[in-house]
């Protein structure tokens, strides 16, 4: 298993500059932020997660990938605290989770859960990340203006302001709410599928935006189904099926063996120009 | 008759400012009623509030402090059924709803003393409303807009997008009780003047007909209650020309500017970009 310590990019001009030596510090110190120990959860009856142990580092950049009602989802949202866990911790910088704690996560739920028949704009959208700093009273001060004018210019929506979310592209769509995540200065986003449902372009555009966000120190964590882009794009990569199968860079655990523990069937592995893909075996035709 | 002889009778002119008010209050409310999906419920505690009224008759307390704890109990039993998930809240509403206004027709029986009281509940009774009654409207409405600019944010956040605005930590649960408990007051409030059967059109036609005019969400809790206080401004003068139910003229004259809004968009072959 490789070491996730190694592709941490950390960039001192970032957004968060005035923040870079606590991180340095905090890997130094081997402080995950987030990092969860066996932990189980269940919905009712079934088992979603069990003994899933899980370390994210400041800056990493990380895929979950896995089968339908893997866990993916679940484990996102455990970190959120937002399913109770039946057994097992989740630490937030070696902290129990807590409402302080947590303000420093950024969540961006999948598209297909948006009402987009929804009265509200771009500015609109983004400007709810401001909740957690103006909570439910204050206005927007001019400082936090400029600061929203400034991630709507770096994710190229400065010009969509005052549009209606359904009137943008599938890539758009997604910036507008990885905007909203940023606005509370998060050290980590969450994504639940972000390319799902997007053309090549739109899911070209949205990895673009996140190697960015990543570059300036914020790690990112997201649930993917596309094994192909996970591998193509992402540096590192978690395989859970209710259980951890496998961690590590996508060239490495990408193998014959650890899909078919995780999707329960057999898959064609094979490597090109330095890059692993994935495919579909077909089946035999009937004569 | 001139425009300003309508304003010769106190009855009219307490009338006009109760419309003007309750309609701005349902239209204000009712933008996040028609965004939260919730019109079904508008229209439930409204006939729930039927069944209070009636026993407020009967055991002869004040209506608003009879049916205001009655209203309450029905949006916190609706609340409840619906939250546990066994239940959905369209069945979770017609349960409680209609057992409320049941458990009203079935005290009617067996009382037939008041039915004119019976039927201000039902129909409202806008003419007859007193200074008292009027003073009451006019704070509840206070009360009601004061209580959804505070909550303004979480309530957004938890009606655009409840699962990460739990995740930033607004207790969407406490949100939901707390909105219902303002719809039920609003819907009391209303109910005197627009009457059980008419209040839940006065909180949906306005906010829709809004939509069409905007994409904006600040905008449209701006133009709803503004529609919804033009409405009842409106049906209170037509409604004294042509002599008809004021509550009932106060609902007509909302449907008929959203048939003309439909009517002129079909004309322009322009269907509406968004749709509730």
């Amino acid at each position: 298993m490789a070491n996730p310590h190694d592709h941490h990019p950390g960039d001192p001009h970032s957004l968060h500059a005035s923040n870079s030596e606590e991180r340095l510090w905090h890997r130094a110190a081997g402080l995950p932020l987030v990092d969860l120990a066996e932990v189980s959860s269940r919905y009712g009856g079934t088992v979603a997660l069990e003994n899933v142990s899980l370390k994210i580092w400041p800056g990493q950049f990380m895929a979950i990938v896995g089968p339908n009602g893997g866990g993916k989802t679940t484990l996102l949202r455990t970190i959120l605290g937002m399913v109770p866990i039946s057994s097992g911790k989740v630490l937030l910088r070696g902290r129990p989770l807590t409402r302080s704690a947590l303000e420093r996560i950024g969540y961006v739920p999948q598209l297909e859960t948006i009402d987009w028949n929804f009265p509200i704009t771009v500015e609109e959208v983004i400007s709810m990340g401001f909740f957690l700093k103006n909570r439910w009273f204050g206005g927007i001060a001019e400082k936090d203006k400029r600061k929203l004018n400034n991630i709507m210019e770096r994710l190229n929506l400065a010009a969509l302001g005052k549009r209606h979310i359904r009137e943008l592209s599938g890539g758009q769509q997604q910036a507008v709410f990885i905007g909203r995540a940023l606005l509370g200065d998060p050290e980590l986003i969450l994504l639940d599928e972000p390319a799902s449902g997007l053309d090549i372009r739109s899911r070209d555009d949205v990895i673009h935006f996140l190697h960015e966000i990543n570059h300036q120190g914020v790690a990112v964590v997201l649930t993917a189904h596309d094994l192909n882009w996970v591998a193509a794009h992402l540096p590192w990569a978690v395989c859970v099926n209710q259980r951890l199968i496998a961690e590590g860079r996508p060239n490495e655990i990408f193998n014959a063996e650890v899909l078919r523990k995780a999707y329960s069937g057999e898959l064609v592995v094979f490597h090109h120009d330095g890059t692993v893909m994935i495919g579909e075996r077909p089946h035999a035709p009937h004569m | 008759m001139s425009f300003l002889t309508p304003f010769e009778y106190e009855f009219f002119r307490n009338g006009l400012i109760a419309a003007v008010v309750v309609g701005g209050l349902c239209g204000f409310i009712g933008v996040y009623v028609v965004l939260r999906r919730m019109s079904y419920i508008g229209h439930g505690l409204s006939h729930a509030i039927f069944g209070g009224a009636v026993l407020s008759y009967v055991w002869n307390i004040n209506f608003f402090l009879g049916g205001g704890l009655w209203a309450l109990l029905a949006g916190f039993l609706i609340h409840s059924i619906s939250h546990r998930r066994w239940v959905g809240a369209d069945a979770a509403i017609g349960v409680v709803t209609t057992s409320s206004f049941a458990l009203g027709v079935a005290i009617i029986s067996t009382h037939r003393t008041f039915t004119r009281n019976i039927e201000t509940a039902l129909f409202g009774n806008i003419l007859g409303i007193t200074q008292t009654d009027l003073g009451i409207v006019v704070i509840i409405s206070l009360m009601v807009c004061g209580a959804l600019y505070l909550i303004r944010r979480p309530l957004l956040f938890a009606t655009f997008d409840p699962e990460v605005a739990s995740a930033y930590g607004i207790a969407t649960g406490k949100i939901d009780l707390l909105f219902i408990t303002l719809l039920a007051v609003t819907v009391l409030a209303s109910t005197q003047i627009l009457g059980v059967t008419l209040v839940a059109a006065a909180m949906v036609i306005p906010p829709v007909i809004g939509r069409y005019l905007t994409q904006r969400f600040q905008t449209l809790l701006i133009t709803s209650p503004i529609l919804g206080a033009l409405c009842g401004a409106v049906g209170m003068f037509l409604s004294f020309y042509f002599d008809i139910s004021s509550a009932a003229t106060i609902v007509l004259t909302a449907a008929a500017l959203f048939t003309a809004l439909e009517i002129a968009m079909l004309a322009r072959g322009k269907k509406p970009s968004v749709v509730l």
